[in-house]
């Protein structure tokens, strides 16, 4: 299984934001997108996830049953943990699982991101990082070859970061495929790099 | 390809019995207790009306709140979920109006003959309004979703949407009511208002799920 994405070009509000991006991720393989504020990484993730259509060029993936929409193969974590305060911890992933079509257990997923002793509070009450980790937990609970990752690391403490770290070399040497957009060193061994140029 | 279908319906269902499913329902008591008044003490006025006054406010109990249908969904990242989601977004926006219609619609429907009363309608009239709002509101609540999508961005877009709507509800009105007319023996206007129905209820998720695909940033 191979992500390629060809010339791609992304206008967002009449702007173009991304401009003839390419790039081949192969199977095990992680590419962290860097680049300043405002450079599109965001964009490009939500592009590649299919989430906002692409101007020109193309995204796809090489080596799959067609048959299977792309869109079900990936993993989306954006800015947003999509948590709802009233659920509990363990009700907010069942949740992700069951809509993601995953078969992951829960308990075991909430136990690798450090969120076993909260499961049955409700999703109002964590802080910032914890609901990052609960969105962590879905990637495990669902599991899905592609993980596209925007600022995993946001509000994650050191804790947390090597959870990150630990989960992505498992999916890697599972044969998965990591996409990220970073600020900080998230630590993929020999992974690729996309330096998005800041548009002016 | 059930198994996402359930969980939204489910986590809807939930999220509802925790706080603003009896809202539509005391709006609709407010309407109906407010119209005697309203109108004043002419018992036969008031039960020639009645069926309408039911009508307009189960319609309008129905369209309040329906902005919320999607937006917290949009506020907090949800709506990536339903796009990924093994199941197509048209029905997953489907499963979301089915737990709308259950917990807000469902409830104007079974209250309706009781609110009746309190009009002077009569409960053979009263019956058929129950009836006719059991086929009326799910065609209400597939438009509404349809204004909800369209709005979805906007952060005031809480009365749009029901505005963009007003139009095509208004057929739903006009034989809801009629259907509702107990000295006529045919069924005609409530053959109709299912007709409206069953095409809303194929329409409206597809084309809510159509904004929302075309409206994403």
């Amino acid at each position: 299984m191979r992500l390629v994405a060809e010339a791609l070009s992304v206008v967002r509000g009449g702007r173009p934001v991304l401009e003839g991006v390419s790039f081949s991720v192969g199977a095990g393989g992680a590419l962290a997108i860097v680049g300043p504020n405002g450079a599109g990484k965001s964009t490009l993730l939500r592009a590649i996830a299919g989430l906002l259509p692409p101007a020109s060029g193309s995204v796809r993936l090489e080596g799959v049953d067609d048959e299977i929409p792309a869109r079900e193969s990936m993993h989306m974590l954006g800015h947003l943990d999509a948590v709802k305060s009233g659920l509990s911890v363990i009700r907010n992933l069942a949740f992700a699982r069951d809509v993601l079509g995953g078969e992951g257990e829960l308990l075991p997923a909430l136990e690798r991101v450090g969120l076993a002793r909260l499961a049955d509070l409700p999703g109002g009450v964590l802080s910032a990082g914890q609901r990052r980790r609960l969105a962590l937990a879905r990637l495990l609970a669902a599991p899905r070859p592609i993980w596209l990752l925007d600022e995993p690391t946001a509000a994650l403490d050191a804790g947390g970061q090597a959870a990150l770290a630990g989960l992505v070399a498992d999916h890697r040497a599972k044969g998965g495929m990591v996409v990220a957009a970073t600020h900080a060193e998230l630590g993929f061994k020999d992974g690729d790099t996309l330096d998005l140029e800041p548009r002016t | 390809m059930i198994g996402p279908l359930r969980a939204m319906l489910m986590r809807d269902l939930a999220l509802a019995s925790g706080g603003s499913a009896g809202l539509g329902l005391v709006f609709f008591l407010l309407v109906v207790t407010l119209t005697p008044f309203a109108v004043g003490p002419d018992l036969a006025l008031l039960a020639r009306i009645g069926p309408a006054i039911l009508w307009l406010g189960a319609l309008l109990a129905t369209l309040l709140g329906l902005d919320r249908l999607l937006q917290a969904d949009h506020e907090d990242g949800g709506l990536d979920l339903m796009y990924l989601a093994s199941a197509p977004l048209e029905l997953m926006v489907g499963a979301k109006i089915l737990a709308h219609w259950l917990t807000t619609c469902l409830p104007l429907v079974i209250a309706a003959p009781l609110f009746g009363a309190m009009l002077d309608v009569g409960p053979t009239t009263s019956l058929r309004v129950a009836l006719a709002l059991l086929i009326g509101t799910p065609a209400l609540a597939c438009l509404g979703a349809v204004g909800a999508a369209l709005t979805v961005g906007l952060r005031r877009g809480g009365l749009l949407a029901p505005v963009l709507i007003l139009p095509l509800a208004i057929p739903v009105l006009i034989f809801g009511v009629a259907a509702c007319d107990a000295t006529r023996d045919d069924f005609a206007p409530l053959g109709v208002l299912g007709g409206l129905a069953l095409g809303y209820a194929v329409l409206g998720p597809v084309a809510a799920a159509g904004a929302l695909k075309l409206l994403r940033d």
